[in-house]
């Protein structure tokens, strides 16, 4: 038993967790292939048109895909946050820091793809929606952990600053969830729900459930890239990184 | 078949504009981020070799 906890410990370190992200990060993008093939070919050749916006809805395979994401990438970011600010633990901070950029983009694009679909529909680009506006809450929130971080010098004291903005800002994601029950908005009420059935059709939530885990799979690939660079970064003095292969001359 | 010809499909019953203005914005994006990541990682890594090859001159003319 208590040999598991140990293992399961060494992968906290930066030295051990560096190669073992690069020999997943294949595996995600394979999944994330898989996923988006299918996914695509679903919302584009199999899910039927749609009785009142035609054509124009299937920008939901991808809408919906990319807001589900950004919510969730906030929320294991600042899962993370707190893990690395209550265990002082290094490689948390930096998983914080490395899902940060990839969350931000899923917000942006959600609120793009929004956009996009808001115009033949309601006709507008933009409107000061409920759910709209606490999006772009999230999208400032993630450019303000972004930007705060960077701009503190010390890495450890930049990783609990962007820690309590990060926890901070949980609170937006419940209000996002459900601006559309509790307020009045332009924007329709969830497409998926636990407690009732999906009101699509089957292809259609096909489409858009293998296109969020293509999503989601794409994200860890990213974020475990993006950690690995972080780690050089940051661990640059460290000699174990002095010894990889790919930095020894 | 949904799409009658090629045309038809990438006329996306009219919505054609916001249909690829959705999807291609993303497309780009999900082949740029990579692209950016792989940079920051060759920076780095050469920022590195640098570093390891100035200590390793430095050692020698000691």
């Amino acid at each position: 038993m208590s040999n598991r906890l140990i293992n399961w410990f060494k992968f906290a370190s930066p030295a051990t967790f560096y190669p073992l992200a690069g020999k997943m990060i294949p595996l995600f993008w394979v999944l994330a292939a898989l996923f988006g093939g299918v996914g695509l070919w679903l919302s584009f050749f199999v899910a039927p048109t749609d009785a009142t916006q035609g054509e124009g809805y299937r920008i939901i395979f991808i809408h919906v895909p990319t807001s589900w994401m950004s919510m969730f990438i906030y929320m294991v970011m600042a899962a993370w946050a707190a893990m690395g600010l209550s265990l002082n633990a290094r490689l948390s901070s930096m998983m914080a820091q490395a899902l940060a950029p990839t969350g931000a983009l899923m917000a942006f694009l959600s609120l793009w793809t929004g956009a996009f679909w808001g115009k033949p529909m309601w006709g507008t680009w933009w409107v000061w929606d409920a759910r709209l506006t606490s999006e772009l809450i999230l999208f400032f929130l993630y450019l303000g952990f972004m930007a705060l971080q960077a701009s503190i010098d010390d890495p450890r004291r930049a990783d609990k600053a962007g820690a309590i903005v990060a926890l901070v800002g949980v609170v937006n994601v419940p209000i996002i969830y459900f601006s559309v029950k509790w307020w009045n908005t332009l924007h329709q009420g969830a497409s998926v729900s636990i407690n009732k059935s999906p009101s699509m059709a089957m292809t259609m939530l096909w489409g858009m459930l293998l296109m969020a885990l293509c999503l989601w799979m794409y994200s860890i690939a990213m974020a475990l890239t993006r950690v690995r660079a972080i780690i050089l970064e940051r661990e640059s003095h460290t000699d174990w990184v002095k010894q990889l292969s790919e930095v020894k001359p | 078949m949904i799409w009658n010809s090629a045309s038809d499909f990438f006329a996306m019953g009219g919505y054609g504009l916001y249909v690829w203005g959705s999807f291609g914005v993303c497309a780009v994006a999900f082949l740029v981020e990579p692209l950016l990541i792989a940079k920051r990682h060759k920076d780095i890594v050469r920022t590195l070799r640098r570093q390891v090859v100035a200590e390793k001159l430095e050692m020698e003319n000691k």
